[in-house]
């Protein structure tokens, strides 16, 4: 009896994975929940373990190369008599990058979502995925609440639009100087795609205005006066954030194809960036936890995005995210939304600038903010007030600590 | 393991993975999972092992009723064609038969044990904190345990009201009430839950005049409305009387008799009736357990405070059953002791949700339900769809003479979620059990609508009543 390795949907947008590195060979014995291969995703790289105890008879996708979801990247056999050990890999590995399609190979019992009868009627009825899904039920067996708790952190079914295969961009010239070809990544398409779909798609306008920033850097040296962990300006950014989107709960919304969703929570998605990209995971309920809960959490998912360790639930379903590129001394920038949120703001480098006060010029420790706002979603005057209370926060940071 | 050998020579071991406190449903239960998970497994028992429930609670009851229901037969043998000019009763026999079925099943427990290598401590158990336990046996002996596991399945007793206080003679606990020596003129209970109705039941069916009085608007204040009304409407058919939203202020005994002093809508009234049954619900075993010292915190009402798998404020220290909370029925302790002991041992577990657990009142006739009444589908906010299903419109339950009954069935109207079912009539106690199934396995109304019901059965019923939620009923 062989089992085929199938690869994994980690969450309903992904439709190829790579594989990293195969960690056993063919040949090699294995046992139920023996890690065997690592894929990688647009979003992290995890290890798929053995369904079943056997050998490894055959290994279908090489190191390197893509497959589609739910393909046979290899086989296991429960029996290892009819194993033809060849140490040897039988394909010939691609160079990665060259997106070479691994031709879905039809398992004979197919690929079956195993999920309850009401899990599928309430999937159905939201829209949701049920193979992007970890099920809780017994053998992972997807219930009714791991479709809500999807439901619940879902802003907008994900509509994938593959991207367009352009022509390289004029090497044909012959005049470009020598240069490294850096394939793409799983992360650097995803990236790719996500943010042509955004620019194309949503008519984005932007909102600027300047904070004065001294009553919150005194608040933070107070605040982190004797501690040895210290809270960042960001941590109180993404607090402020939530805060707002609260007394703003318009601006807390997401458009999709029949309604615009108003979310009864801000979740913020704090851009990271890691090697080789980006990643947005996900403070939940920001207004809802202190300053304190709120660094620590952000430190964390920092951490483990950089380390590529993020698990979906850590990453999906932010409601609106913040950007700081403040470390690099930008002072204004502007960003694309990630869809399918409704806005996203930037946050330039606290400085010291010149204002003019009460008719004197004096000096203040300013910071510049930009809101990228759909239109569709979240109409200018919201967007403004939005930011207006955004400020107020800032500038009178005690209601941060509330 | 502990075992055979060292239990012959009198070497109890002392050191054990999992140390649980009571032999109930709970606690036999959770000792057989633990030690077929291969955990080195002690049981602590003060009583007798099978705890209320098998010795002074469910089962005894069960085999009285059933006297009761074959009595009832009896009595109306003509309707089915038969002459039973003679028929009595024998009530010591009847007692005698109902103490031999708990003993004989008691006496099952024991064989489980051993045969699971369980170590058994015949004696009262008390947490010294750290996971030590100090045991009291019968014949004064101490002996201490030590477990990186200690299961509390105390269990729960009668719950005693001020001005409400058993005697054991003629004002009498569930206890007394199993075993008496006269069926008695006249009976008063309060309490219209299980154990109350079963009492009523139990006693009417010998010739008393029973009243019972709930605290609470109405009778069986679990159960849907509806059902509790059809089960009140059929007893009170029977003679049995029922004052709801009344209260006992004063309870004495009083010579041969007890006198109540009953209040309802601001007005008093006395009622003298030879006995009367105490069954206001139960109160947990919390008492003489070390839970101070060993940091095991109760919750607002006096239970143990545990979490989805029973773990306690205290590491190491667990509690299941009824006592730590509600609903105080043996197949939840059961369950729960299950999941902790998997639990403990590292296994997936999956906590218990509470509108899972059916509830099963043997009265005459029988009641059980499961999930959400319709009040309170109404309450959370469902929109709901509603299925009834009279035994009029059933075969099998016209063949059987037993023509009154209902189920209903309520619906989620926007997902076909199973919210609840309710039944009343005939065997309605073995059937509910299809609908727990369903809720388990998450089915829709679509499923139970495709699944076929074997004919003639009471269980056609179930299916009408979904269908009839749809408005696709047959036999209306």
């Amino acid at each position: 009896m062989s089992v085929e390795i199938l690869m994994p949907s980690l969450d309903p947008s992904m439709h190829n994975g790579r594989i990293v590195k195969w960690l056993i060979t063919a040949g090699d014995p294995v046992n139920i929940g023996d890690p065997v291969v690592e894929i990688e995703t647009d979003k992290a790289v995890f290890e798929v373990e053995a369904e079943v105890a056997g050998v490894l008879g055959e290994i279908r996708v090489a190191e390197g190369e893509y497959a589609d979801v739910n393909s046979v990247i290899g086989i296991i056999r429960e029996d290892g008599s009819d194993v033809i050990p060849s140490k040897e890999t039988p394909a010939p590995a691609q160079p990665a990058g060259e997106r070479k399609k691994v031709a879905p190979v039809p398992s004979p019992a197919g690929h079956r979502v195993f999920a309850s009868p009401l899990a599928r009627r309430l999937a159905a009825l939201e829209g949701i995925e049920l193979s992007g899904l970890s099920g809780s039920g017994p053998k992972g067996r997807i219930v009714k609440i791991d479709v809500e708790r999807a439901s619940s952190s879902k802003s907008a079914p994900a509509t994938v639009t593959p991207l367009k295969k352009e022509g390289p961009l004029g090497d044909e010239s012959g005049f470009l100087p020598a240069y490294e070809s850096i394939p793409h990544t799983a992360m650097r398409l995803s990236i790719a795609r996500r943010l042509v779909e955004s620019s194309r798609e949503i008519p984005h306008y932007y909102l600027t205005l300047d904070c004065e920033m001294d009553a919150l850097m005194d608040l933070r040296v107070q605040v982190n006066d004797g501690e040895s962990v210290k809270i960042s300006a960001n941590d109180f950014f993404i607090r402020a954030a939530a805060i707002a989107l609260r007394e703003v709960p318009a601006a807390n919304a997401a458009w999709t194809e029949n309604a615009i969703l108003r979310f009864s929570r801000a979740d913020i998605s704090v851009a990271v960036s890691v090697e080789g990209g980006l990643i947005t995971p996900v403070v939940r309920d920001a207004g809802g936890k202190g300053l304190a809960l709120i660094s620590a959490e952000a430190r964390q998912l920092a951490e483990k995005a950089r380390a590529g360790k993020l698990h979906p639930e850590e990453y999906k379903g932010g409601t609106f995210t913040i950007s700081n590129l403040g470390m690099f001394g930008i002072k204004h920038f502007t960003s694309i939304i990630n869809p399918p949120q409704g806005a996203i703001l930037s946050i330039g480098a606290v400085e010291e600038r010149p204002i003019v006060k009460e008719g004197q010029i004096r000096p203040a420790t300013m910071m510049t903010v930009t809101l990228a706002v759909d239109h569709r979603c979240i109409d200018g005057a919201t967007g403004a007030e939005f930011l207006a209370a955004f400020r107020r926060l800032i500038e009178k940071p005690v209601r941060i600590l509330l | 393991m502990c075992n055979a050998k060292d239990r012959e020579n009198g070497m109890a071991e002392v050191d054990f993975d999992v140390v649980i406190v009571g032999a109930g449903p709970g606690g036999y239960v959770g000792a057989i999972r633990a030690a077929q998970l291969g955990l080195k497994t002690a049981v602590v028992e003060a009583g007798q092992l099978g705890g209320v429930c098998l010795n002074w609670g469910c089962i005894p009851t069960k085999a009285l009723l059933r006297s009761a229901e074959v009595y009832r037969q009896f009595l109306r043998a003509g309707d089915y064609g038969l002459t039973a000019a003679d028929a009595g009763f024998d009530l010591s026999k009847m007692v005698e038969r109902s103490r031999n079925v708990a003993r004989k099943l008691s006496g099952g427990v024991a064989h489980l044990l051993k045969k699971n290598g369980i170590a058994l401590f015949e004696g009262r158990g008390t947490l010294l904190g750290g996971g030590k336990l100090k045991v009291e046996t019968s014949s004064r002996e101490t002996i201490f345990l030590s477990a990186k596991h200690i299961i509390l399945a105390t269990g729960s007793r009668p719950l005693v009201l001020p001005g409400i206080e058993p005697d054991g003679q003629r004002i009498w606990t569930s206890r007394e009430a199993l075993v008496p020596e006269a069926i008695p003129e006249s009976l008063l209970v309060i309490g219209s839950g299980a154990i109350g109705i079963e009492f009523a039941s139990f006693y009417n069916a010998f010739g008393s005049k029973v009243t019972v009085i709930e605290a609470l608007g109405r009778i069986m204040p679990r159960e849907d409305e509806e059902i509790a009304h059809l089960a009140r409407k059929e007893m009170e058919k029977q003679g049995i009387r029922f004052l709801a939203g009344a209260r006992v202020t004063v309870l004495q005994s009083d010579g041969n008799e007890v006198s109540a002093t009953i209040e309802k809508d601001g007005k008093k009234e006395e009622l003298r009736t030879a006995r009367a049954i105490v069954a206001a619900g139960v109160t947990p075993n919390v008492e003489n357990l070390g839970l101070e010292a060993a940091g095991v915190r109760l919750d607002g009402r006096g239970f143990i405070q545990t979490d989805e798998y029973g773990r306690t404020s205290a590491e190491g220290v667990y509690a299941v059953g009824d006592v730590s909370g509600d609903p105080c029925l043996a197949h939840k302790a059961s369950h729960e002791a299950i999941l902790c002991v998997e639990k403990i041992a590292g296994l997936e577990a999956h906590p218990l949700g509470k509108h899972r657990v059916p509830r099963c009142t043997y009265g005459h006739p029988q009641v059980a339900g499961i999930g959400l009444t319709e009040s309170q589908a109404e309450e959370a906010g469902y929109r709901i769809r509603v299925g009834r299903f009279s035994a009029r419109g059933n075969g099998k339950a016209t063949a059987l003479g037993e023509s009154g009954g209902l189920v209903k069935t309520i619906f989620d109207e926007r997902t076909g979620e199973l919210l609840g079912a309710h039944l009343v009539g005939a065997e309605v106690t073995e059937l509910i059990q299809g609908f727990a199934i369903a809720g388990t396995l998450e089915t829709t109304e679509a499923e139970l609508m495709r699944t076929v019901f074997p004919h003639p059965t009471l269980s056609e019923m179930m299916h009408e009543s979904v269908l009839e939620a749809y408005g696709r009923a047959i036999h209306i």
